[in-house]
């Protein structure tokens, strides 16, 4: 059943504020989740002033700016702060996305940062991912071949046949649909959410690969596949612009063509 | 170390839902509401069948305003379930996924809606 509440573990309080540096002129409040695992508590929400005039333009520089100068304990995932790996992938301003190519003017009124919805947290923005992975697992992401590959050169791929593999092969897992989506909040253990089943569709476009009915029989499942409600949340939330529900579609589409 | 006492990040209470999740949810309550709906229309139909009497006191009960008010929101929940299950139907025929024309198929199926509930009482009315 569908935990709309969260439980009293999970319930966020008024946390500390971080006044401004004096002299600031140009300050912005960021709001931001925190939970210390040691602490005992319940989760809490930081208030930082943050002077935007010594600070870069996208809310990882601020975040990033926030534990260097005003409280180092902040734990956050980053890396490649330019929209590739996926690490600092966040709910900000009531949406998912990444912290590094989320502007902080794109943000009208305080600026408040969560980590990825519906997920167990690690400490404060660092939610516990092994779940996902084990569904991305689940579906066995990699070529899977009948026949043996040509004895002097790569299994090769028409230019066409490549084309099918745009708007997913981009998917680079932060999980910020995975984590947008009301059935996945909902049926978490068995729903496989948009990220994974874009992921599956990735393999089952795949000109060489040959084991699409297996993968379709794998999918072919109230819960793994059909819980998807064409809510399209997952699209308006992935940093790339790519499209799961459409994704997810296609798959729902090859469910009933083979019929 | 233990892990069990891992708090949950909240979702529903700090999402900002975009059109497309609220004309999602519409749906589902609107069929939800229609459920309920369709217990008056079993009433009607029982007092038609009862015989005059009460198919008087039904129409009675039917016919006042507070009960108007309500049969004229449950024809906007009616039209709206309807159109936007036809923007589902064209969903499951592939199309339509496009992040804009998702956002037009809702504009479209609640004008729509909106447009058939009036067409629908003048008709009843005039």
């Amino acid at each position: 059943m569908a935990q709309f509440i969260l439980p009293p573990n999970s319930r966020i309080k008024q946390g500390e504020h971080y006044a401004a540096p004096n002299g600031a002129v140009n300050t912005r409040i960021f709001k931001v989740y925190r939970w210390e695992p040691d602490s005992g508590e319940n989760p809490r929400l930081d208030t930082y002033e943050v002077d935007l005039d010594s600070c870069g333009p996208m809310v990882l520089d601020a975040i990033v700016k926030i534990k260097n100068e005003i409280d180092p304990t902040l734990t956050f995932r980053r890396s490649c702060r330019e929209g590739i790996c996926g690490s600092c992938a966040m709910n900000i301003d009531g949406r998912n996305t990444l912290a590094c190519t989320k502007a902080i003017d794109e943000i009208d009124g305080d600026v408040r940062i969560y980590p990825l919805p519906s997920m167990r947290v690690v400490k404060d923005l660092v939610p516990d991912m092994t779940h996902f992975y084990a569904q991305y697992a689940s579906i066995r992401p990699w070529i899977r071949t009948q026949t043996p590959p040509p004895p002097d050169q790569e299994r090769l791929q028409s230019p066409e046949d490549r084309e099918e593999l745009d708007g997913l092969y981009e998917c680079i897992l932060c999980a910020c649909c995975q984590t947008s989506c009301p059935s996945y909040w909902w049926n978490p253990d068995r729903y496989l959410g948009p990220a994974v089943l874009l992921q599956a569709y990735r393999w089952i476009a795949d000109s060489r690969d040959e084991d699409t009915g297996s993968r379709l029989d794998d999918l072919d499942d109230a819960f793994k596949l059909y819980r998807c409600h064409t809510i399209m949340n997952c699209a308006s939330a992935c940093p790339k612009g790519l499209n799961p529900a459409k994704a997810i579609a296609e798959i729902k589409r090859l469910m009933v063509a083979r019929q | 170390m233990s892990t069990d006492n891992r708090p949950l990040s909240p979702h529903l209470q700090v999402y900002r839902l975009p059109f497309t999740a609220l004309t999602s949810i519409s749906h589902r309550i609107s069929g939800v509401l229609l459920s309920a709906g369709s217990l008056v229309l079993v009433y009607w139909v029982l007092a038609a069948a009862a015989g005059p009497a009460s198919y008087q006191t039904a129409s009675a009960i039917l016919g006042s305003l507070p009960v108007q008010i309500l049969l004229f929101l449950w024809t906007f929940v009616l039209f709206y379930h309807l159109c936007n299950g036809i923007r589902h139907l064209i969903w499951d025929a592939g199309h339509g996924f496009e992040l804009e024309t998702a956002e037009r198929s809702g504009q479209i199926a609640i004008g729509a809606a909106v447009a058939l509930t009036l067409i629908a009482w003048l008709i009843a009315l005039v």
